[in-house]
């Protein structure tokens, strides 16, 4: 019973239609607290719209949505700030909350990024500014975060960081996540659920089960879809405390 | 205390620069700098109506401006012609219609130039009530939908997704920027207003770094502008209104001083 009551938001058979075509059809999904859920596919399959969805900017033109909380907090993928408008990163970061100084230094902290706090916006990096946007989510303390491409235009090690950032906030805050990626390494290992598009739901699942599916391979290549997942294998062993290798 | 026009004109165009501040800063964050003009030219036919069937001018400039807001809103839904070339259609329609109206009611005895470039003389003790009392329930209300109104300018999308309601207060807001044209119309005239929502925020862009400081700064630098403004165009008798926007953008001038010098130094 407590699983239905942990259900954040739930698409069923959600469809958007933008003339002449449909963006996305037939899309169902469910985020749970605590849980991850991973949209990927190609550009224009629909990923955004579908984040979109979720957040009610968009509403369905056929199926439904319903959403069981408000407490949702929104990393967009794509945020411009014009110079005419002076803005720290503190007042980013209270752009939608009420916070003092210490909860704005607590959520920049928490993705590595304290020093920014009275820096202009117009002067961030875009690695540094997309810690910024990930900060500002956090520091709202949802119940539900929507991550459209959260670590685009990061550095490698950056990348590994944010998501390993983005793994402990599912876990601290117990909030379910919906995050677009195209960083298939990522999903494959870190996420519970994967849910793979292009205009429709080609698959879905959880990753282990999705980068045997055919559709998946076909969508991504199989030379990617494997290279990319190499760290999903089977151990054929086993190391005991000591560090020696056991069969 | 007010028996003196010039004392008259003072107190009213501070109390407009105070209210012109805040809005002219979402004006230039919005880019909707072209969006306060259209408002100002419809504003001619606002005050022909106003004669024509004897309302009170700033009421009636406001009901015509929040009606042409409206009917952007629903041009927009309607073409898919640029948002500029419908503001120009609205703006120039209602100023030709203004027109030829007043041109029909030719009984009545128009000052076109005050009416386009503002009339200092003409304020009374009424206007300086209507301009504070109006213009301090612009303010309450800005106040209150503030945080709204800033992160819909910030990214729409994200307000919207969190909760902020920014359709609703995005509508809100335009019907203020109606009500600090109606205030100001006589003061300043329709031609000129834009100039003083956008010239004190502007000038003020160049001076400050976040958005609070920007609005405070705006205010003072709009105050400055009436205030020397008024006093030139008593000394070299020139209108009010133009005085007043030659005086801002003196100031505007002045402001990128500063700003060249941060440059040099960064250098």
């Amino acid at each position: 019973m407590s699983s239905k009551n942990n259900l954040l938001v739930n698409l069923e058979n959600a469809g958007v239609y933008k003339s002449p075509k449909w963006l996305i059809r037939g899309v169902s999904l469910e985020v749970r607290r605590g849980q991850i859920v991973t949209l990927i596919g190609p550009n224009g399959s629909g990923k955004t719209t579908t984040a979109k969805m979720v957040l009610s900017i968009l509403e369905p033109d056929e199926g439904s949505m319903k959403r069981y909380t408000d407490k949702i907090a929104y990393v967009p993928q794509k945020i411009n700030i014009d110079w005419t408008m002076p803005l720290r990163v503190v007042d980013f970061m209270r752009l939608t909350n009420n916070l003092n100084d210490n909860e704005v230094s607590e959520s920049l902290n928490q993705t590595g990024v304290e020093k920014l706090f009275k820096e202009q916006i117009h002067g961030l990096s875009g690695g540094e500014f997309q810690r910024v946007l990930l900060a500002r989510a956090i520091a709202k303390k949802p119940e539900l975060l929507v991550l459209d491409e959260p670590v685009q235009g990061v550095d490698f090690n950056g990348e590994i960081d944010l998501y390993n950032i983005i793994k402990n906030i599912s876990a601290n805050l117990n909030c379910g996540i919906l995050l677009v990626s195209h960083d298939l390494h990522f999903v494959m290992s870190a996420t519970d659920h994967v849910v793979c598009l292009n205009g429709h739901i080609c698959c879905s699942g959880k990753p282990s089960a999705i980068i045997k599916d055919k559709a998946y391979i076909e969508l991504f290549g199989e030379h990617r879809s494997k290279t990319l997942t190499y760290y999903q294998h089977d151990h054929d062993h086993t190391h005991n405390s000591d560090g020696s290798v056991s069969n | 205390m007010f028996d003196d026009f010039f004392t008259r004109a003072l107190v009213t165009g501070i109390g407009i620069a105070i209210i012109t501040g805040p809005l002219g800063c979402l004006v230039i964050w919005r880019r909707l700098s072209y969006f306060g003009d259209t408002l100002a030219h419809s504003a001619l036919l606002g005050v022909t109506l106003a004669y024509a069937f004897s309302l009170n001018i700033a009421f009636s400039v406001f009901v015509i401006s929040a009606v042409i807001a409206l009917l952007l809103l629903n041009l927009q839904k309607r073409t898919r012609l640029a948002g500029d070339s419908l503001l120009g259609l609205l703006a120039h329609s209602t100023l030709a219609i203004g027109l030829v109206l007043m041109g029909y009611l030719s009984s009545i005895r128009f000052d076109i130039m005050g009416l386009l470039f503002g009339d200092i003389l003409s304020v009374t003790v009424e206007d300086i009530a209507l301009v504070w009392i109006g213009g301090f329930i612009i303010l309450v209300i800005l106040y209150f939908i503030w945080k709204s109104l800033f992160s819909a300018t910030v990214n729409f999308d994200l307000a919207f997704a969190e909760g902020m309601q920014p359709n609703v207060y995005n509508m809100i807001f335009t019907l203020l920027l109606a009500g600090v044209i109606a205030l100001s119309i006589k003061m300043i005239g329709t031609l000129l207003i834009t100039g003083l929502l956008i010239i004190p925020a502007a000038a003020s862009r160049n001076i400050t770094n976040n958005p609070k400081q920007m609005v405070f700064v705006a205010i003072l630098i709009g105050i400055l502008s009436v205030t020397i403004g008024l006093f030139t165009s008593l000394e070299l008798n020139t209108s009010s209104g133009p005085s007043i926007i030659v005086i801002a953008i003196i100031l505007f001038i002045i402001s990128l001083i500063p700003l060249e010098l941060r440059g040099k130094l960064q250098k």
